[in-house]
């Protein structure tokens, strides 16, 4: 990545006008042509340095009001086999390994859970620790009470 | 609640949307193909009204935290009568993109993305020193998700 992929980041993370030919807008704001603007994001998408470019939905505001972050404490040695099966579930969005903080943290895979109400929540709750069985040694839900702050991702101008 | 087409739009286009010099004109092309009689000039409308109703947070790419630099996970264990403060001090920071009360003895959970990941421990750094709480790091170390598009509408 480099200092024009990053000005193309800086331009674009808080959204792509709303217009007929919103690349062109970005390529004229940055002082090069189109076709550039479309071929460096094109080549981000390629090396998964930009996920998808889409239309970002707002879950809480489309009704999925209970939102849980689902943590849990699996063996370091299965933690790979069982992430993915846990990623690969279709009302997890998000599932990622992280290090543990003993002795007040022990949980190591983290899921992000969403569904219309906490009922909906706790039964998917429920299909996961029957996927996971022997080899959950504990679980918690931290549900969502209250967004502070969502922004997109913010790269500073000049870093 | 939704028209047929804001939820076809949401459907279709939340995973990925035609990366070519006039998208929602190749959207409406798109959307025409299955049955909606729509225009360019409709599409962007649509768009602009799910935005503006804040159903929609934004159209563009969507960037992996970790190929820019530096990101982590990071929360406190807030007393209930300083959160107001404690969120305040957090949110100020620009390097802080996310950040949620959740239901916990670690109450505040916020996302730190910045250029390095050097700028990320220093913000940590900061915010411990501002707030006199311990930050608890959590940077991600293994994605297992496998994005198949989050299903709205089941």
């Amino acid at each position: 990545m480099d200092e024009l992929d990053r000005q193309i980041i800086t331009a674009t993370q808080s959204g792509l006008p709303l217009v007929k030919e919103p690349y062109a807008v970005i390529a004229r704001d940055l002082g090069i042509d189109t076709e550039t603007v479309k071929l460096r994001l094109q080549t981000m998408l390629d090396n998964n340095q930009i996920r998808r470019i889409g239309a970002v939905p707002n879950h809480y505001k489309l009704g999925y009001k209970a939102n849980a972050m689902s943590v849990w404490n699996v063996p370091d040695d299965k933690i790979g086999e069982l992430g993915k099966l846990l990623g690969a579930l279709p009302f997890v969005s998000h599932c990622y390994e992280r290090p543990r903080f003993l002795p007040e943290w022990p949980y190591n895979l983290f899921a992000m859970l969403h569904g219309k109400s906490r009922e909906e929540v706790s039964e998917k709750v429920a299909q996961i620790v029957d996927l996971l069985g022997e080899h959950c040694a504990g679980y918690e839900l931290l549900y969502s009470k209250q967004i502070l702050k969502k922004t997109g991702l913010r790269l500073k101008e000049k870093d | 609640m939704l028209t047929q087409l804001e939820k076809q739009l949401l459907n279709d286009y939340q995973q990925g949307m035609p990366l070519v010099s006039e998208p929602y004109a190749e959207m409406a092309k798109e959307l025409n193909l299955k049955g909606f009689l729509v225009t360019e000039h409709e599409v962007i409308d649509c768009l602009s009204q799910l935005q503006d109703k804040g159903l929609i947070s934004r159209i563009g790419p969507v960037f992996k935290p970790k190929s820019v630099g530096g990101s982590t996970l990071a929360a406190l264990s807030v007393p209930p009568e300083r959160m107001d403060e404690v969120a305040g001090i957090v949110n100020n920071f620009e390097q802080v993109n996310h950040n949620y009360e959740r239901e916990h003895q670690y109450n505040l959970w916020f996302v730190v993305t910045a250029g390095s990941q050097n700028e990320v421990l220093q913000v940590l750094a900061e915010i411990e020193q501002q707030t006199g709480l311990k930050v608890l790091n959590l940077p991600m170390e293994q994605d297992y998700h496998i994005d198949l598009g989050f299903p709205l509408w089941c």
